[in-house]
């Protein structure tokens, strides 16, 4: 992570060292001019539409958030900043609060079946590893939508579980269990743990196996070499494992949406129905950029954090 | 002696834990698949087996104009990303000039973005260009957020490339252009078809990104699902769901079947 940075930050230095002297220097300077020039031809429509359609919208987003909103729902630019000043009120700011709890419980249950599952297809797949890995690709790759919709069928009063049960005779009356907490984070788990899973396994397998083995013919107990070989070898399949959950589930409006009540809004249906319904688009990008400074900070803590002691 | 035995033990607990794991994983699927085939409108018990929900699924034109707009954009989206991500690809492997490493970070942010961040964000972007929406703004926002998947899928692929068997080639007469389409180009396409699934899968799939990009009475199979579950759960809703869930589980074997045959073709020399 660390050394990645480094190499974003300096761009490249190794392609841009001064070119040598002479008739060899002047050559090699036009070929790394020609090699250059062919690179961003092919690069040219990426970045074309990386810069229209995402850097130019995200800037109109950051003007927009210091705007306000006109008498039809249009934005009145401006520079003020009220609207974040909004989000961070007492009136709003819980509901960032929450979104971060949710995501962040989520993201522990998540890591909780994600690494036994990977480590399970990592150690002991055999032969049928690829079915296994077949199987969480699966949810990984079908509509998250409709995943989260399934939860609706089987929640909700007449939904399954509410139907065994009455059938058994173990309830009477259906209990309640679509529009709560329970079931906005039973949702975020369920639709991310292939996140999770996918990135685990990667680093599970690329583990050198006879290390383990060491640490156990040392005589250390299995929870001890899970605990002081395994988990820490397997620390960048956590750190991005959590950051594929969390960053996703912060932000999602799907779940809370279709499984949530008026008390587990996110900060993606605030968001949503600035834009749609209440039409105050200054104010929802201003919790946009809000939620993705967090979220960036949230990052840098805990890269920070778990780098520190992976050098420690 | 012992511990192989407390292996098989250990890893029966394991084992026990895990199945629970992928029950959760299938559990509500299988309900879906279910249900889509039952004869009962109220949907939670099983009053007998019925095709009727898929066939007023494709009597339903409302659908089937769904499904049109969710093809014509997939499509044309996926050709779209798959050019611009495999040229990409090709030239972030292939030279190594002055802000590569910077590109090969850069093209990670649509992929870390929140998506309603990226989908309000485009909607607000067409709006400063005065663009009204349509199914034209829903091609451009996924070609936005698909190219850096194939970007990622054919660069991985093209890590693997043995330089010299293009120097071989070039030894024996082949032109650059040749050299390219003869020996390059066959070795990159396992990666560029597989991008291509992901990103078609990723277009075909998507709702948030579509949701705010599409305007007025353009509506895509996930649009059409979203507005239907607001006004309350059907058997028909369940038909759409095991339809779009087998389309994807469809394309996904299939790009196993495609990055298995890679591994073959790279192990190959191995064996010889």
């Amino acid at each position: 992570m660390i050394q990645k940075g480094e190499d974003l930050l300096s761009g490249g230095a190794a392609a841009s060292a001064p070119a040598e002297p002479g008739l060899v220097g002047r050559g090699l300077a036009r070929l790394r001019g020609r090699r250059f020039l062919v690179a961003n031809i092919l690069l040219a429509p990426t970045t074309m539409w990386l810069v229209l359609f995402m850097v130019l919208p995200l800037l109109v987003v950051l003007v927009y958030s210091f705007g306000s909103r006109g008498a039809f729902g249009d934005v009145v630019l401006g520079f003020s900043l009220h609207n974040y000043a909004k989000v961070f009120s007492p009136l709003w700011f819980p509901i960032i609060l929450r979104s971060f709890g949710f995501a962040a419980v989520a993201t522990l249950l998540t890591l909780a079946m994600g690494y036994p599952l990977a480590y399970f297809i990592a150690m002991y797949g055999g032969r049928r590893k690829s079915l296994y890995l077949i199987l969480i690709m699966l949810p990984f790759w079908t509509s998250y939508l409709i995943r989260t919709y399934s939860w609706i069928v089987i929640l909700r009063s007449q939904g399954v579980v509410n139907t065994v049960l009455t059938s058994l005779g173990v309830i009477n009356d259906p209990l309640n269990l679509l529009n709560t907490r329970f079931s906005v984070i039973l949702g975020l788990t369920y639709g991310f743990l292939p996140f999770m899973t996918l990135p685990l396994y990667a680093s599970l397998e690329k583990l050198d196996k006879s290390l383990i083995e060491a640490a156990q013919d040392l005589g250390a107990s299995r929870l001890w070499t899970l605990l002081t070989v395994t988990v820490p070898l397997s620390l960048p399949g956590i750190v991005a494992g959590t950051l594929l959950v969390f960053i996703p589930a912060v932000g999602d409006f799907v779940t809370p949406d279709l499984l949530g009540g008026p008390d587990q809004t996110m900060i993606g249906n605030v968001i949503q129905s600035q834009f749609l319904s209440t039409r105050d688009w200054a104010y929802g990008s201003a919790l946009s950029f809000s939620l993705m400074a967090i979220l960036l900070v949230a990052i840098l803590l805990y890269v920070r954090k778990v780098g520190a002691e992976e050098l420690g | 002696m012992r511990r192989r035995r407390d292996q098989r033990i250990k890893a029966k607990g394991l084992r026990v834990y895990v199945a629970l794991v992928y029950a959760f994983l299938f559990a509500p699927i299988v309900v879906l698949v279910l249900f889509s085939f039952n004869n009962s409108r109220r949907n939670a018990t099983w009053k007998g087996f019925t095709l009727k929900w898929y066939s007023a699924l494709f009597g339903d034109s409302a659908v089937l104009d769904a499904f049109k707009n969710t093809m014509k954009v997939a499509i044309i989206a996926t050709i779209l990303a798959t050019i611009f991500g495999s040229l990409a690809a090709y030239a972030l492997t292939r030279y190594h000039f002055r802000g590569s490493s910077l590109y090969n970070g850069a093209i990670y942010v649509p992929l870390v973005i929140p998506e309603i961040v990226f989908g309000v964000a485009l909607l607000s972007g067409f709006n400063a260009a005065g663009l009204g929406l349509s199914l034209k703004t829903v091609i451009i926002s996924h070609v936005a957020f698909m190219v850096s998947f194939v970007i990622v899928v054919v660069r991985a692929r093209m890590s693997g490339f043995d330089r010299a068997l293009e120097e071989a080639a070039m030894d024996l007469g082949a032109n650059e252009i040749q050299t390219f389409y003869l020996v390059t180009l066959p070795f990159m396409a396992p990666g560029i078809m597989a991008g291509a699934l992901l990103a078609f899968v990723l277009s075909f799939d998507d709702f948030v990104i579509t949701f705010f990009n599409s305007g007025v009475g353009n509506t895509t199979l996930p649009l059409k699902v979203y507005s239907m579950v607001k006004f309350g759960v059907t058997p028909e809703i369940n038909a759409i769901s095991v339809f779009m869930l087998g389309i994807s589980s469809l394309l996904l074997l299939l790009t196993y079947r495609i990055q298995s045959g890679e591994r073959r073709t790279v192990q190959e020399p191995d064996k010889g």
